[in-house]
């Protein structure tokens, strides 16, 4: 009950004091807006594409949505001292950073309902399946945050951590199947997309909107979940050896 | 350090003081030895004896863009205290500190006094057993720590322990039970301030300052009155001290001699900043540079 009070408060702290200012509130919705628009004024088919393109613009959503806090969330409040506030809290690592990614998860999920719900005025969703949706969105916002935190405790500066994260997130969206499939990419670049969480998951958006996929769906959230279980392992045992010296 | 004492450490910039209290708080861990806070042994759990301790670094590690209020409330969430309690303790604090009128601004915006009397309120929102404080007083108004002195008299008092870092002698001096002498990461000296005055009782001391320099003067003066004690205190000043006393004449003397002119001569009360000097070998020159570098506003 304890854990869950402070569990609370830090994840309430957050969302208010970052998460839910106007910036990151316009940024979450602009940005699928914009990538959507961008796709199909390329494609040249207009409405018709929409469904095609979906899963896509809600995995860069969910993985900029997810990534885009935490070098502030974490590394800045570590560099200026505020973190260490929660490191003296008789709290268990692993409570601390949950709540402290538990906002970029919720946020990054937001972000990928911001493109459904613009498809939804604009075309049917009823072959949709949403149980496959909900959870794949939910496993790829949890996937990239724990990838975004893995870059943020790595890292001592602000601008490091955005750099990486960078370094990071613009070559996955080439390598992750939403414009190329992963079995045409070159053979040496195929192993790189599958250690990447956003090629299981932007498969299994596709798979929950259009019905196929490139793979199986309950290898593709295991996968996913266990990416995300070694990610945050990684995090935390670097806060343990970086953060207490 | 007993239940119930107030404990300082003193040292100057680099001694060690930060990082004991690190490594007793659990953010850093210790290459050798043991840790036991609160009667638990920290040593391989750093984080073990957390819910006993509360601590107020040396800078604010308070998050600027919450009220007054909510950080305190927002501290005492982080040990699992109920909406209700939390907010009277928050309230009740702000109170005791002073700072119930700006309870609803924003940290960010409080001077510097203010932010460490909050930052010492969000330290004991939880009520600990032992408060660490780093130094408290340094880089404030005078008015701001006297009154931070003030209340960690009270909480001690009242059955608080602490451990304090200090660089200021007399704030040591007035405040603590027991002080350590720190210098290089270890403990020169350790002893209440009745036992490390004692060697100075019946001692007699005088500061002088004086035109020309210090080094010159002091070899004159340390030849002309072999049976006194002299120990350099600026570039124009130096302080004698004898165990019986001493008139002015034979000093002025030999400072003329040496064609000084002497400006300004006090007796003093031989206080704890000899005991430190005799122990570690830093002067008070030093101590002072070392003050007026962290008085420095930020």
């Amino acid at each position: 009950m304890k854990g869950l009070t402070a569990f609370l408060s830090i994840l309430g702290k957050d969302m208010r004091t970052y998460y839910l200012k106007p910036p990151n509130i316009s940024w979450g919705l602009i940005f699928p807006v914009a990538w959507a628009g961008m796709f199909l004024v390329r494609s040249g088919r207009g409405l018709e594409e929409v469904l095609s393109i979906l899963p896509g613009i809600v995995t860069v959503s969910i993985l900029f949505g997810t990534t885009s806090m935490l070098a502030v969330t974490v590394t800045f409040e570590k560099k200026n001292a505020s973190f260490d506030r929660l490191l003296l809290a008789p709290l268990p690592l692993e409570i601390i950073m949950l709540a402290k990614t538990m906002g970029a998860i919720l946020f990054g999920v937001i972000n990928g309902l911001v493109p459904l719900l613009i498809a939804s005025l604009i075309t049917r969703l009823s072959g949709v399946s949403w149980g496959l949706m909900l959870a794949a969105s939910f496993l790829t916002a949890v996937s990239s945050t724990f990838l975004g935190l893995f870059v943020a405790v790595a890292v001592s500066e602000v601008f490091e951590a955005q750099t990486f994260s960078n370094f990071l997130r613009f070559p996955m969206i080439f390598l992750c199947g939403l414009f190329i499939p992963v079995s045409s990419l070159p053979v040496f670049l195929r192993p790189l997309s599958y250690i990447l969480p956003a090629t299981w998951g932007a498969d299994l958006l596709r798979r929950a909107v259009t019905g196929a996929g490139a793979f199986d769906a309950t290898a593709a959230l295991a996968i996913l979940a266990s990416m995300s279980l070694l990610l945050f392992a990684f995090s935390l045992r670097n806060i343990r050896r970086k953060w207490i010296t | 350090m007993g239940s119930g004492e107030l404990f300082g450490l003193l040292g100057p910039n680099g001694a060690g003081k930060t990082t004991t209290i690190r490594i007793l708080t659990g953010l850093s861990r210790c290459d050798s030895g043991s840790v036991r806070v609160a009667g638990i042994d920290c040593t391989g759990n750093p984080r073990a004896a957390l819910r006993h301790i509360g601590v107020v670094p040396d800078e604010s590690n308070l998050y600027p863009e919450l009220t007054g209020f909510e950080n305190l409330c927002f501290c005492a969430s982080l040990y699992g205290i109920g909406r209700k309690e939390r907010r009277e303790r928050a309230h009740s604090l702000l109170e005791r500190f002073g700072l119930a009128e700006a309870a609803r601004r924003r940290f960010a915006g409080y001077s510097k006094g203010m932010k460490r009397k909050l930052t010492i309120a969000a330290g004991l929102i939880h009520r600990p057993e032992i408060l660490f404080l780093d130094e408290p007083t340094t880089g404030i108004d005078v008015t701001s720590a006297r009154e931070i002195r003030q209340l960690l008299s009270e909480l001690h008092s009242a059955g608080t322990t602490i451990l304090l870092t200090t660089h200021y002698i007399e704030e040591a001096e007035r405040l603590c039970d027991r002080i350590a002498f720190m210098v290089s990461g270890r403990i020169a000296k350790v002893d209440t301030v009745r036992n490390l005055l004692e060697p100075l009782q019946g001692l007699h001391a005088m500061d002088i300052s004086f035109s020309g320099d210090a080094g010159t003067v002091l070899a004159a003066v340390t030849r002309a009155l072999p049976e006194m004690a002299f120990t350099r205190t600026g570039p124009s000043s130096l302080r004698a001290s004898a165990s019986a006393p001493f008139g002015i004449g034979a000093l002025l003397r030999a400072i003329e001699a040496e064609g000084g002119e002497v400006l300004e001569a006090r007796r003093i009360r031989p206080s704890l900043e000899e005991v430190f000097v005799r122990e570690t070998s830093i002067g008070p020159e030093a101590m002072k540079r070392e003050k007026e570098r962290q008085a420095k506003p930020s």
